[in-house]
């Protein structure tokens, strides 16, 4: 009844192509920029900043990357952990190199390395394809790991391999480091997590993402169309890399402040980024979020339920967290398998159309 | 644990609400699932079983009754984050995450929170300089004393004479089996040994590599930083490749009942440092049996009473509450504050007679904790594992490490932190 | 021989045991993929779990005791009786049975007909859920394996080279029997593929799901089958891994060493599996070897993955993958 079209005329292309077609999804947008800006830095404290804010945006970050590779461009990644490590050591060295110049810089730079790194690991991907392509970014994900572990040059040679943020601010504010302010934490994420998600939202609808698409949906007829294969491909994988050289940065400066290669950034972390944009929906950017949310938000949500809630036993709570994880991806899957993106499509639809469905 | 009785406390905790009762809290984040459960879960019972002791017998700590949330991290960092946030506005006094992971990620948010970190024989091993770790302390012994403790062992049964022989160290390739590296190799020059590392990936299922070449090499010595699944195989391969094992020494934390009982007797004879006592031949086990376990109050299953890494989480719980009986001491409250835990360990110290008292005769060093000293004596035994009895026992006294070429890392290691960090130093 | 040639065949020889390992846990994907077009990520937790139920029944351990003794406050963990290898064994893969039709009934049958990735997606789910499944039923603590298997190095092959080199190989008894059960899954595998009814429709199967379903063949119980034969390919590896480690969370992880041999083998080949898992062996341990001591060491992990990228941009169906041709 409210949520419809009807009466929210288009009158250019510029309107008819924006992102948010009903005035009501704007309007929401709009608040839930405001009230995310404005309203939640006020009240959050280190519990959910640290326990949910912060891994939920560096996650949907990372998960935006990954989706653009395998959602938008198709090509299975696996190799998400040892992006991420590399956006971190980046970070690291920079930070440690160059106290003078700031974070957000750093951080940038960082993801700019990885973008580099993420070409180069992506070269295989010319020649191969779908489940092999998957297997074959493994090699940089272990490659990668191993390297950080081994060569002292990156983690400046401390004794144990453990890199540590040290201070640093923005515009005075502290933003790494041990006395960060809660809000602080939170909205540096934020800001990353919008500027992503935009530029994300603006390369996919646009002539790339197009591109992108084409490779994805078909490549040799892509090519035929005149789409350049070598190019779509590796500006995939440097777009997703930057994305999730950014996570990494921010994942260890300003989340964690403390990391180690194989710990921090092993194989789980890329199984699990391939589980949300999977679980969330491929090819979309509510999905990227949908998944993090999901898989970050859950087990803690579960946590909370079973053991602060009902007092279980911390073990017992753990494997039912793991059995009602796994149960809920195998239900979603089998209720919409193309992800909680396809769900909210298809709410969104039903409330076009509400209450006069005929 | 059982659930009518959780869910009932915590009901009850609800009803009664936030400032009704006094309580000295020390959250355990335990890890009983995931990759290192094997050791997670016998600590994480140790702990809670000797805190459940103390109220059940002498109700707390000071008239103040103990309570340990507990908070499941599967030795993942991120749900240690998670962990101490959740449990911090309890009023947590001390974190102890039995994680090497979590342990640096927490060194300077619970220093900017003012709660200690205690962290026997794990964690970061220069935090035993209280000057620039004001609020980590890894007393009685860290790695390198352990390392040390390995190779005075070596020169105890080589006539004070180790040039020559070959020493090689079988590592976890991470942060953590990193640690002894460059103490080792300081003690090869030392002592003449000739040192080298072989490093081991995670999870370390697969070792067939490393033992091909330690079979190739011929070692007269190895040592061992292994945990979690890397410990089983790694001994089982050594009893393959025929290596006596009363040539191999673990560090402690490769030196359970659980790593070896997977070799059957092929393990007879192998050697781990040990900081504290093995067995459960303490008056204190019989009190632990008789007030928590066959009350059944007992943390797990009550069947890890007395192992190796059961005894150590004992051993971390007497510590934190002599402190904390400490820290009452000193600030004459009873109800003290994290603040104020942190004092307690500063300035705790351990005598023989307590440990009597305790019902811990010889299960540990006596020592005293110092601003500049938070590493303890660093005193460590050796014990040595029987197949055939199935036991654990101590083979020699707890001896002192060589402080002359620890020490001087200690301060490389914690300096350079400190330059990083900007620290200045305390204790002046 | 100098002696650096007698060290390499030494590792040669205990890199093809160990490949032999790998392709065991191959096998078990291979199997599934091939015949529903399924990457199957619950592979490795499949070892686990079929690992744990296999020294529960030997043990004679109560399931779910944790559970219950959390429930009603009692305090049970075993039964009073320990069942022989054998009989266990045959239990063990009894469930896996059950299992198997359990995963067709309540999954896969809902899921026919969708693209790879969310059947992938959803054996991951799988996974999950096995992995809480199997730590609440037989609990998480490391439980000791032992059906009798012989370990420890042997003899005879240190003696014979001994004499001929003066250099005792070594060899794991474990992974010569590892070998010969290898050896015979697989010439059942294919004289059960190749001579029997089962066999020949579960080919079928593999070539083409419809046409298989035009002639009469159940496509339903071809997939309870053939997770059925996965499920007990997976029982023999966690015997064959956890033999080794006792029975842990860590067995979980041995399908990440059974990826870079799918990949060089083709997903789709028994014989490729097998190869495949050869060459990683002796690759991995061979530049370990050669390679590892100068660069660090620790080198298994990446280069398995960085061999097999190699082989695949030469050949990115596998070595050997059906043929991958592309219509427009």
């Amino acid at each position: 009844m409210f949520y419809r079209e009807a009466g929210d005329f288009k009158t250019s292309y510029r309107d008819d192509n924006q992102t948010f077609p009903i005035r009501l999804d704007r309007a929401g947008y709009w608040v839930a920029i405001a009230v995310a800006f404005g309203i939640v830095p006020f009240f959050v404290n280190d519990y959910w900043v640290n326990a949910i804010f912060a891994p939920f945006f560096i996650y949907a970050i990372a998960a935006l990357g990954l989706n653009i590779l395998t959602g938008y461009a198709g090509q299975v990644s696996l190799g998400t952990g040892g992006f991420m490590a590399v956006g971190a050591y980046a970070v690291y060295k920079l930070m440690v190199a160059f106290p003078e110049i700031n974070i957000i810089f750093h951080v940038l730079m960082a993801g700019g390395i990885t973008a580099v790194v993420g070409v180069l690991f992506g070269l295989p991907s010319l020649r191969i394809k779908g489940f092999y392509l998957a297997v074959a970014t493994l090699a940089s994900q272990f490659f990668l790991i191993w390297l950080f572990n081994k060569v002292p040059w990156f983690y400046n040679y401390s004794a144990s391999g453990q890199i540590n943020a040290p201070e640093r601010s923005v515009f005075g504010i502290i933003v790494t480091g041990p006395n960060t302010e809660a809000w602080a934490k939170y909205l540096i994420c934020l800001v990353f997590l919008v500027g992503v998600a935009w530029m994300a939202r603006n390369l996919t609808r646009g002539m790339t993402g197009r591109k992108w698409m084409g490779i994805r949906d078909m490549d040799i007829a892509a090519e035929i169309i005149g789409v350049n294969p070598l190019m779509a491909k590796m500006t995939a994988f440097a777009v997703s890399s930057f994305f999730v050289g950014v996570a990494g940065a921010l994942f260890f400066a300003v989340y964690l402040g403390a990391a180690e290669a194989g710990e921090s950034f092993g194989i789980s972390k890329s199984f699990l980024i391939l589980f949300m944009i999977i679980i969330g929906g491929l090819g979309s950017i509510f999905g990227s979020f949908a998944g993090a949310a999901f898989m970050v938000l859950m087990p803690v949500f579960l946590k909370n339920v079973l053991v602060g809630g009902m007092g279980w036993p911390t073990d017992l709570a753990a494997h039912f967290e793991f059995m009602i994880v796994g149960g809920l991806i195998v239900f979603f899957l089998i209720v919409e398998p193309h992800g909680l993106a396809q769900l909210w499509r298809l709410t969104k639809e039903k409330l076009r159309l509400w209450p006069f469905p005929h | 644990m059982k659930f009518s009785r959780v869910a009932a406390a915590s009901v009850a905790a609800l009803m009664v609400g936030a400032p009704a009762m006094a309580e000295l809290v020390f959250p355990s984040l335990s890890y009983r699932t995931g990759p290192f459960a094997a050791g997670g879960i016998p600590y994480a019972d140790g702990f809670a079983d000797y805190m459940t002791l103390l109220n059940e017998r002498d109700g707390g700590v000071g008239g103040v009754k103990i309570s340990v949330p507990e908070c499941e991290t599967a030795y993942n960092t991120e749900k240690g984050v998670e962990c101490y946030e959740a449990t911090k506005g309890e009023g947590a006094l001390v974190y102890n995450p039995l994680s090497t992971g979590i342990t640096y990620q927490l060194i300077p948010k619970a220093t900017a929170d003012d709660i200690p970190l205690y962290t026997p024989g794990y964690g970061r091993t220069s935090a035993a300089n209280g000057k620039v770790f004001s609020h980590v302390f890894n007393f009685p012994a860290n790695y390198w004393n352990g390392a040390s403790a390995a190779v005075n062992h070596l020169l105890d049964i080589n006539g004070a004479d180790l040039s020559g022989k070959k020493v090689i160290l079988l590592h976890f390739n991470g942060a953590y089996g990193k640690e002894p590296i460059p103490t080792l190799t300081a003690l090869g020059e030392k002592h003449g040994f000739d040192f080298s590392a072989i490093p081991v990936d995670y999870p370390g299922q697969e070792q067939k590599s490393q033992w091909l070449q330690i079979r190739r090499e011929r070692p007269d010595y190895v040592l061992f930083w292994g945990w979690g699944v890397m410990n089983q195989v790694a001994i089982q391969e050594a009893g393959n490749i025929r290596f006596p094992l009363e040539n191999m020494i673990g560090v402690w934390w490769s030196g359970a009942e659980h790593d070896v009982k997977p070799a059957g007797d092929a393990a007879t004879g192998y050697k781990a440092v040990a900081f504290h006592g093995v067995g459960s031949d303490y008056p204190v086990f019989g009190d632990i049996q008789k007030y928590v376990v066959d009350a059944g109050k007992a943390a797990g299953n009550g069947d890890n009473v007395g192992t190796v890494i059961y005894n150590r989480g004992v051993y971390a719980a007497m510590m934190l509450a002599e402190a904390a009986k400490k820290a009452q001491e000193i600030h004459g409250v009873a109800d003290i504050t994290s603040g104020q835990m942190r004092d307690g360990l500063e300035q705790l110290e351990i005598t023989d007679a307590r440990m009597t008292e305790l019902g811990m005769e010889g299960f540990g060093p006596a020592f005293k904790v110092s601003c500049e000293n938070h590493g303890g004596p660093g005193t460590a035994a050796i014990s040595q594992w029987d197949a055939g009895k199935g036991t654990w026992s101590l083979i020699s006294d707890f001896g002192p490490s060589d402080m002359e070429v620890i020490q001087p890392l200690i301060d490389a290691d914690s300096m350079a932190y400190a330059a990083e960090n900007n620290i200045a130093e305390r204790c002046n | 021989m100098s002696e650096q040639l007698l060290f390499a065949a030494e590792v040669t020889l205990n890199g093809l045991m160990a490949g032999v390992l790998y392709a065991l846990v191959a096998l078990g994907f291979v199997l599934i993929f091939k015949a529903s077009g399924i990457f199957n990520y619950a592979q490795g937790v499949m070892a686990l779990f079929a690992a744990l139920t296999l020294v529960g029944i030997q043990q004679g351990q109560v399931p779910f005791s944790h559970l219950i003794n959390a429930i009603f406050g009692t305090n049970i963990h075993h039964f009073p009786w320990q069942v022989p290898s054998i009989i266990a064994i045959i239990l063990a893969a009894g469930v896996m049975v059950g299992f198997a039709w359990l995963v067709e009934r309540y999954i896969l049958k809902h899921l026919v007909g969708q693209p790879d990735i969310i059947l992938f997606m959803a054996t991951i789910g799988l996974a999950y859920f096995m992995e809480g499944f199997g730590d609440i039923m037989w609990g998480s603590e490391i439980k000791t394996l032992d059906v009798g298997l012989p370990s420890g190095l042997n003899e005879t092959i240190d003696t014979v080279t001994y004499n001929w080199f003066g250099y005792g190989f070594f060899i794991d008894n474990l992974d010569i029997v590892a070998a010969v059960i290898a050896a015979l899954l697989v010439a059942a595998l294919t004289i059960f593929s190749q001579y029997s009814k089962q066999g020949r429709a579960l080919r079928a199967v593999a070539d083409d799901h419809s046409a298989a379903l035009s002639v009469g063949i159940s496509l339903r119980f071809i997939w309870v089958l053939v997770w059925s034969i996965a499920g007990f390919v997976a029982l023999v590896a966690g015997i064959m891994w956890g033999a080794k480690s006792g029975v842990q969370f860590s067995l979980s992880l041995i399908a990440l060493k059974a990826l870079p041999v799918l990949m060089l083998g083709g997903f789709t080949s028994i014989p490729g599996a097998i190869i495949g898992g050869l060459i990683i062996g002796v690759g991995e341990q061979l530049f370990e070897f050669a390679i590892g001591p100068l660069i660090g060491g620790a080198t298994q992990n990446w280069f398995a993955y960085v061999l097999a990228l190699v082989f695949l941009i030469f050949r990115p169906q596998g070595l050997f993958g059906e043929k991958i041709i592309e219509r427009v």
